[in-house]
């Protein structure tokens, strides 16, 4: 290094002094939910709207149940949110954009198997012209010819780029493994399937899908609460349909079983996915639940964490989180790491599985997890884009928006033996089943060794 | 625009202190910036910045390895650290409650850092994990931040790689760390910010009283990274063995962004003028009009604009069909520079961009978190905190000849191109 003296790292890390001790947290201040309304507007639509107007602008979500069997339906549905923003009877692409820019709005669309979901912003001041675009798409979308052919070679590009992507290639082999061919795992069309649909499909699915009873849309920011609905209603007036949004059916049970090694040949780096049924929100056991999978893996401070990235530097990002499927959730355990430790994490992650349940968190690891949840909901809360995203995600899953504002007393009333016995009920490492996505002819000796794993 | 009140001091020992003030909701934002980034890093040392920024994370005098994180998510909260070309940030966001514990702990890691050979070895694997993630396990990997910068840059601390080669990394030593931390995270070099629900009065208390007695030290004396322009042409390959497109990023010199700020945005009007939504100019003729790319971008800063000092660039990322000849995507490239640089863009364009820049701002300055990290880079840069809410009326005040100007100086035989080549042709795979 260029300098000339420096202390030695043994006294940087020592002041005469000595260590102080933590300073205890100071008194939460407890605000009141802001002021919300719910209602359901003529057409069937679901108008949730909150006024937080900590800066002049509205943030909108909007969720579509968007669901389909048929096997072109990804396809299709790709390519219809892909283009539904290029044109209506009374605006070109160019022209929908540009009204947009002029109030400092934008507005963009995306698909799963689930939902089709339309969300932007804008500045307060220009919140009608806001809404009139949005209207325009959601009732005129052209899908003009030129436009379509053209997103769809784009489309198929950017596919075949996602598909090289390692975590996409994890998630699909994942979705297969747990799900089989539900239409749930048809996350991402093939480019080749893309490339055969015809502009006349997407305005059919666009006529039959994208349509209000079921939808909900989600407004938060500097609005006046008495006078939205009327001002949603005026601008969605034309957005009717006697069909109801399109729900996906119940997916069956994840149950254990060995992972699956994918080969990715060449891949300097694995990508570990495992999986288990878990339990919705409104389940009674689901706070205890979620109290158990915080302590696990769902955050840096988590045994998971601490063991496979801090002390052993297997992995950048270890992580346990809750994916809310059609009527369920269930739990997703994921780490990346270099292809020869690979076995030894998945090692480490079945120990820590087992452990959690056998070795249930202390009062110290609860208490953590406890005010991390607490703080997190508060800090997810706090911005007019994260309340939006927030609500807008409890909406969808068929949540009581109350939810949130009880959920803290309900962490906190969850006893030590309810989150031990939630560990057992869910954590078993048996009930996992998963993937593992590498370069097989460097994996397969050590994932042999370690058993449990199906090999190519 | 909401203007914060901004309040700020200075401590004996040289900290900087920017207090912002706001009660929308009862949450707390701390960020702490050093003025050093991994420009800074010596030869043979590269990545060393980042890895250090790690390694301020592993304990220090008071607090064992684990505890910063678990009293930052044990008090609610949520971390984490960035290093740039010319400052690293670490920073916390918790409920306002948490706000003495929050400056505690920055305070101990900038008075005394545990800087152990366990802990570095240990984050020297987390970062190859990193690297791995990021760069050599995915398409487009280092694109264009890692790629670009030695094609347009000759000298190494422009020009080299800031995440690390494996081998430099491998060889930092405890010492280094400690070197390091001596020469560069002296109070005097750093700036804290609080911003949120907190009593200015109050906390300019707990700010004397955690960080009053971090010893100090001298001033680290920052050298100029400036280099000549290009006067030609440069280019530059890099073989991707995951992409299955081929990729271009241009670069051009920028004017310096501290001492000519006008200039330069007039050089980030001209981004957005050229490739921000489907009105701007590029998407429309490249992507949309001719088909001659599948996704464009164009941008000042190898990150985001208004994030260095002198010098900075201008870079703009084309993905295109293999079909697709790069000399066809250029000379359109080219074209509609030089349509901006002699028509100049039209006023209602600039009006677009300013209308977007103020809602964009409006919605990074309501996430408290974004607010305080801007106002903490800002002060340290610029030494005005306050610019990050002046941006919109700044940005107004760039003219359609300005624009014109800075596409007129975007000129071919001044820049640096980094072709991106597919190892082999990838299909519809799997």
């Amino acid at each position: 290094m260029n300098t000339t003296t420096h202390r030695t790292a043994e006294q940087i890390g020592r002041t005469e002094a000595g260590p102080r001790p933590l300073p205890e947290l100071g008194v939460a201040r407890l605000d009141d939910p802001p002021v919300r309304l719910d209602v359901v507007l003529e057409n069937g639509l679901r108008l949730i709207a909150v006024r937080q107007p900590s800066v002049p602008m509205v943030e909108m979500r909007m969720s579509i149940p968007f669901a389909g069997e048929a096997e072109q339906h990804s396809a299709v549905a790709e390519l219809l949110a892909t283009a539904m923003l290029t044109g209506t009877e009374r605006r070109d692409r160019v022209l929908m954009d540009t009204d947009l820019a002029a109030v400092g709005a934008d507005l963009r669309t995306v698909v799963d198997p689930e939902r089709l979901r339309v969300s932007g912003s804008t500045l307060a001041s220009g919140l009608d012209i806001f809404l009139d675009v949005v209207s325009d798409a959601l009732t005129s979308a052209a899908y003009r010819e030129a436009e379509v052919l053209g997103e769809r070679d784009r489309l198929a590009e950017r596919i075949n780029v996602a598909r090289s992507q390692p975590r996409v290639i994890a998630r699909e082999a994942l979705q297969r493994r747990r799900f089989g061919d539900h239409p749930y795992t048809r996350e991402m069309p093939r480019a080749a399937d893309v490339l055969a649909v015809e502009p006349a499909e997407v305005r059919l699915l666009h006529g039959a899908a994208v349509v209000p009873r079921g939808a909900t849309m989600v407004l938060v920011g500097d609005i006046d609460l008495d006078r939205i609905a009327d001002t949603v209603s005026r601008a969605l007036a034309d957005w009717h349909s006697d069909r109801s949004a399109s729900v996906l059916p119940q997916l069956p049970l994840v149950s254990g079983g060995d992972l699956l090694l994918v080969d990715r040949p060449g891949a300097v780096q694995s990508q570990i996915r495992l999986s288990a049924q878990a339990i919705t929100r409104l389940d009674p056991r689901f706070p205890s639940l979620q109290l158990a999978n915080v302590v696990f893996g769902g955050y840096f401070s988590s045994r998971l964490v601490e063991n496979i990235r801090e002390d052993k530097g297997y992995t950048y990002s270890a992580s346990s989180s809750f994916e809310y499927t059609p009527q369920g959730a269930v739990l997703d355990v994921d780490a990346d790491t270099a292809s020869e430790v690979t076995a030894a994490a998945v090692l480490e992650m079945r120990y820590e599985l087992g452990r959690l349940g056998v070795v249930p968190p202390t009062k110290e690891e609860l208490d953590s997890a406890r005010e991390y949840l607490i703080g997190s909901l508060l800090i997810s809360t706090a911005s007019q884009g994260g309340l939006a995203g927030t609500l807008s995600g409890l909406a969808s899953i068929g949540v009581p928006l109350d939810w949130l504002q009880a959920h803290p007393d309900r962490l906190r009333a969850v006893t030590p033996e309810q989150v031990g016995d939630a560990a057992r009920e869910f954590f078993t490492p048996t009930a996992f089943t998963g993937v593992v996505v590498g370069d097989a002819e460097t994996l397969a000796v050590s994932l042999r060794a370690l058993g449990g794993v199906s090999l190519p | 625009m909401v203007d914060h009140q901004l309040h700020r001091f200075t401590l004996p020992n040289g900290l900087r202190v920017v207090l912002a003030p706001d009660d929308t909701a009862p949450v707390v934002a701390v960020s702490v910036h050093y003025d050093v980034g991994f420009r800074s890093e010596p030869e043979g040392r590269t990545g060393f910045a980042h890895l250090f920024e790690h390694l301020m994370f592993q304990g220090s005098e008071s607090l064992g390895k684990l505890a910063h994180f678990r009293h930052v998510q044990g008090s609610g909260g949520t971390f984490n650290g960035s290093t740039h070309q010319d400052y690293t940030d670490y920073f916390e966001m918790l409920p306002s409650a948490a706000l003495e514990r929050a400056l505690f702990l920055e305070a101990d890691r900038m008075r005394a850092p545990k800087l152990t050979e366990e802990n570095l070895r240990n984050q020297v694997d987390v970062v190859k994990e990193e690297i791995r993630l990021n760069v050599l396990n995915r398409p487009y990997g280092g694109f264009p931040w890692i790629l670009l910068p030695p094609v347009l840059f000759d000298t190494f601390p422009n020009a080299h790689n800031g995440y690390g080669d494996f081998t430099d990394l491998e060889q930092a030593s405890v010492d280094d760390c400690a070197a390091f931390f001596d020469t560069y995270y002296a109070p005097s070099n750093a700036v804290l910010t609080v911003a949120g629900h907190l009593d200015v009065a109050k906390t300019t208390d707990l700010v004397h009283r955690h960080f009053g007695d971090v010893p100090a030290r001298p001033t680290p004396v920052r050298p100029s990274f400036a280099e000549p322009v290009p006067t030609t042409e440069l280019r530059g390959t890099h073989v991707d063995a995951h992409a299955p497109l081929p990729g271009i990023a241009l670069g051009y010199r920028v004017p310096d962004p501290v001492t000519d700020l006008d200039a330069y945005l007039a050089y980030v009007v001209l981004s957005q003028v050229l490739s921000d939504g489907d009105s701007s100019r590029l998407p429309h003729r490249l992507v949309h009009g001719e088909a001659l790319a599948i996704e464009v971008g164009a941008g000042c800063g190898l990150f985001q604009p208004l994030d260095t000092r002198d010098p900075d660039a201008f870079v703009a990322t084309i993905i295109h069909s293999s079909d697709v000849e790069q000399a066809r995507v250029l000379a359109a490239f080219d074209d509609e520079l030089e349509i901006l640089a002699s028509e100049g863009p039209h006023v209602d364009e600039l009006a677009r961009v300013t209308a977007r820049w103020t809602s964009a701002l409006h919605g990074e300055h309501d996430r408290l978190i974004s607010r305080t990290l801007a106002y903490g880079a800002f002060e340290l840069l610029h030494g005005r905190a306050e610019l990050s809410s002046e941006l919109p009326e700044l940005i107004g005040r760039v003219t359609v000849e300005h624009v014109a100007a800075a596409a007129k100086a975007l000129r071919p035989d001044a820049r640096a191109v980094l072709t991106v080549e597919p190892a082999a042709s990838a299909g519809d795979a799997l």
